[in-house]
């Protein structure tokens, strides 16, 4: 979204190259061409019934779409507190489980079964939203007010995040049956795409008004680029990156929700867990550089998509679950090493250079 | 060929893209000789530096040391070559020792004989006259000495050629005489110096030869006599010089209604920064200036009316209306615009483009929900690209990438842009090459002219002499003397700024 515009006489491949989508967009082309030639199986797609009877659609592709939405909607939120802070939130994992349980809360009282849920979801969405809202700007009032930095600030509510989540239930386990809550994450009847894909693009439309609107781009920019600057251009720095947190929290709060419906429940100690990762690597792999300023939105989106597809592939080959880290390191490294501005700076000088012109 | 010639660079060439930074140009420096090298901002002396450092690959060309062709590729490969370079910021870590800032980067032992090293230093220190001592810690030192134990490591690693870039700009008269006496010992050891500068003073005072470009392109090298100020200037600008003494008559002065309140009025204004509290006026149309020595609380004073810094007390009236400023957004909305001194820390936002550079403070007096359109932006930044004819090759540049001058251009451009009734700018031609100062200084006075009002600071008093109409005399902290009329020359300035009997 912020390239600049190819000068005159480039080459198309170099221009397409120095492009930031470039690398998650080729990343995943490669995925998919190296699963089509070990096993085109991986592209079928399926039309089944569910136990209600509803249609829904399946394969590894749907799970992509379906896990990779997750992703998708925290790398928004990662990459504005990226580019404000220079800095990244590891607590997003412990952040979901305590959305999931205030959502839980909510909607079920101290009666860990029940029959009907005590308030509309909506209504028990907004109050979530509203808590994982507080949870981010702890973080960023620690970030931007008290100058720590974001992985030790965050740290803070990684460690104690899961035992808070615990807490606010009374460590039971509320299992939710009514079948309309289980929408959220799974698939609403009727249609057979699973409902996160459309949270997710929901999500994305929200985020390209709010950066078309507003100069919500241009201040978080400026406040990573040069904090001093900013505040002496008018801008509040300290307001920026709590905000950046705030909507980091509020993805959460959305994420935490997917997460609860899909599993009518909740397990404090697994849910979301190493998730913060996943969502850093796709700002990474978007190109974005991890230092804060410059960032490009679509890329990092892309990026999420890319690792759930990179995960899928994994679990498809039957790489057995804890060694799949270890897969994934590697091809991460990869990606993220090219996907590094010194690397594409001398990848782009090896292409042939846009002709010299005078400037007048 | 002399035998006395120790680097020559022949026919460079360098291009980025979109500018053709270097065309064949040609550099000879002598054994023993202070060479300056000048040129208004991106003329390419910084490339051509850069070039002959091995930070930047050259195109074409040549360069040979002591008649051998060499090929640099990295600055490591420049010092093996016995190149050094000092550049205008310092380069040191400031909380290691001097002695340990000296050979960091040179130690080839795991052993390191801490003892020999701390005693070796001592005798470079004592040879070459630095008041400094190994062990001290290089942050105790004032930034004269941290430029000279800089100068000092560069020719411990048996220097042929030494460049210095702009060393002088951050350092007083008094430390600038002490750098020139290492400059002296050093040329009578027969080491050649690369001295860039924009101070025409210096470069009479020290050295012996001058190469002036322009535009990327060798104009000449001239012996230091032969050359008179008014050619080289001529030279380096590419066209006659009018007379520059004198472009306060070209501009009427903005004539005052009478009982009209001073556009901005503080009574007891003091910071957080050290500076004590003071009373300020500035009427419609004035041009005013602070001034007094580095650190006296001139750049304090205006960042406290700006709200830049912690405000601890004071009354401020905008236009006869008392008005709170806190923060530089209250002051921004009261027509208040505040060009920063350290332009690099303060005012660029390095990566952003040079639209987006320009048009960061408008954008936040309109608000957050008032974005403007793509086609706006693209009009207000090619207007004001044109109207400072900033050199850029787009307005998708990114700002750091342009050269001081036209980075300066580009921040007073954002804040031209914002249409204030006051503009305070400090320091506006540090490091600026004489073409652009007068451009901003006629700017200055013009607007004045058509009732803009205008702080003035500059380290060069005859330059606030030619535009200002009165001065204020700071001396540590303190408001110490306010100077008008008849009373603004040279000697009456400096004996208030030293504190005289008259005070």
């Amino acid at each position: 979204m912020t390239q600049n515009k190819p000068a005159k006489g480039t080459n198309f491949l170099a221009n397409l190259t120095r492009n930031q989508l470039f690398i998650p967009v080729a990343a995943l082309l490669l995925l998919l061409v190296f699963n089509l030639i070990m096993d085109p199986n991986f592209f079928k797609i399926t039309l089944d019934h569910n136990s209600v009877g509803d249609p829904v659609l399946s394969g590894f592709l749907i799970t992509i779409l379906d896990s990779g939405s997750e992703l998708a909607i925290l790398a928004i939120g990662m990459t504005l507190v990226t580019a404000a802070t220079g800095g990244q939130d590891i607590s997003v994992g412990a952040a979901i489980a305590i959305s999931g349980s205030v959502l839980l809360r909510m909607l079920c009282g101290s009666n860990t079964r029940p029959e009907t849920l005590l308030m509309p979801v909506l209504v028990a969405f907004v109050i979530t939203c509203v808590v994982a809202m507080l949870f981010g700007a702890f973080n960023g009032v620690l970030v931007a007010v008290f100058q720590i930095q974001p992985m030790i600030a965050t740290l803070i509510l990684y460690t104690a995040g899961r035992s808070i989540a615990a807490w606010i239930n009374n460590n039971e386990l509320p299992i939710i049956s009514e079948p309309s809550f289980g929408y959220y994450g799974g698939f609403i009847p009727g249609i057979p795409v699973p409902t996160p894909f459309f949270i997710a693009i929901i999500c994305v439309i929200l985020i390209a008004l709010a950066l078309k609107f507003t100069t919500l781009r241009l201040y978080t920019q400026a406040v990573g680029i040069n904090e001093y600057s900013a505040k002496l251009n008018g801008l509040n720095p300290v307001f920026i990156k709590i905000l950046s947190f705030v909507i980091l929290g509020l993805c959460v709060a959305v994420v935490g929700l997917i997460k609860v419906s899909r599993f009518q429940t909740i397990n404090y100690s697994v849910i979301a867990k190493d998730i913060e990762m996943d969502a850093i690597l796709a700002v990474a792999l978007g190109g974005n550089a991890l230092s804060g300023g410059k960032f490009n939105m679509t890329a990092s989106i892309i990026g999420a998509y890319v690792i759930q597809c990179l995960t899928t592939t994994l679990y498809k080959f039957n790489v057995q679950s804890d060694a799949l880290p270890a897969y994934k390191a590697i091809v991460v490294i990869a990606l993220v090493v090219l996907s590094a501005p010194i690397v594409r700076e001398k990848l782009s000088a090896l292409m042939p250079k846009p002709v010299a012109k005078e400037v007048a | 060929m002399a035998d006395n010639v120790v680097l020559q660079m022949r026919n460079i060439h360098k291009s980025f893209p979109g500018v053709k930074a270097l065309q064949g140009v040609d550099f000879t420096l002598r054994k023993g000789e202070v060479h300056a090298l000048m040129g208004e901002n991106g003329a390419g002396k910084s490339t051509l530096i850069k070039v002959l450092t091995g930070v930047y690959g050259k195109d074409e060309g040549q360069i040979s040391m002591e008649g051998k062709e060499v090929l640099i590729h990295s600055p490591q490969e420049a010092q093996k070559n016995g190149i050094s370079t000092v550049y205008q910021e310092i380069t040191l870590c400031p909380n290691l020792s001097v002695a340990e800032n000296m050979y960091i980067g040179r130690l080839d032992n795991i052993y390191q004989n801490w003892k020999k090293m701390n005693s070796d230093a001592d005798k470079i220190l004592q040879s070459l006259d630095i008041p400094a001592k190994a062990t001290q810690q290089l942050s105790s030192c004032s930034l004269a000495v941290q430029q000279m134990v800089a100068i000092a490591r560069a020719v411990d690693t048996d220097c042929k050629v030494l460049i210095l870039d702009e060393p002088t700009s951050s350092l007083d008269e008094q430390e600038v005489e002490k750098l020139f006496k290492l400059m002296r010992d050093l040329k009578a050891r027969g080491v050649g110096i690369v001295f860039v500068t924009h101070f025409l003073d210096q470069v009479y005072e020290i050295c012996d030869r001058i190469t002036v470009m322009r535009d990327g392109k060798l104009v000449g090298e001239f012996e230091i006599e032969t050359l008179p100020r008014v050619q080289l200037v001529s030279k380096m600008l590419g066209k006659e010089l009018d007379d520059l003494s004198d472009i306060q008559g070209e501009y009427s002065t903005y004539q005052n209604k009478e009982g009209e309140a001073p556009v901005f009025e503080a009574e007891g204004l003091s910071s957080d920064a050290g500076i004590r509290p003071f009373d300020f006026h500035i009427r419609k149309g004035e041009v005013n200036g602070f001034t007094g020595l580095l650190g006296s609380g001139r750049s304090e004073s205006v960042r406290a009316i700006f709200g830049a810094d912690r405000i601890l007390g004071g009354n401020v009236k905008v236009n006869g209306k008392p008005v709170k400023i806190k923060k530089p957004i209250d002051a921004m909305k009261q027509g208040i615009a505040y060009l920063p001194e350290d332009r690099k820390r303060d005012g660029i936002v390095g990566d952003l483009s040079v639209r987006d550079n320009i048009l960061l403070a408008q954008q936040v007096l309109r608000g957050f929900l008032k974005p403007f359109t793509k086609a706006e932006a693209d009009k207000i930044a090619d207007e004001y690209i044109k109207l400072l004819s900033v050199k850029t090759a787009s307005a998708d540049t990114p700002i750091k990438s342009l050269s001081g001058g036209n980075q300066q251009k580009v921040i007073l451009a954002r804040w031209l842009l914002t249409h204030p009734e006051y503009l305070i700018l400090d320091e506006p031609t540090r490091g600026i090459d004489v073409g652009t100062k007068v451009d901003i200084q006629k700017l200055v006075l013009k607007l004045a002219s058509e009732g803009m009002s205008v702080t003035f600071i500059s380290s060069e008093l005859d330059e606030m002499l030619r535009t200002c109409s009165r001065l204020i005399v700071m001396r540590d902290g303190r408001m110490v003397g306010e100077l008008s009329g008849e009373d603004l020359n040279q000697n009456k300035v400096m004996n208030t700024i030293a504190g005289g009997e008259r005070e």
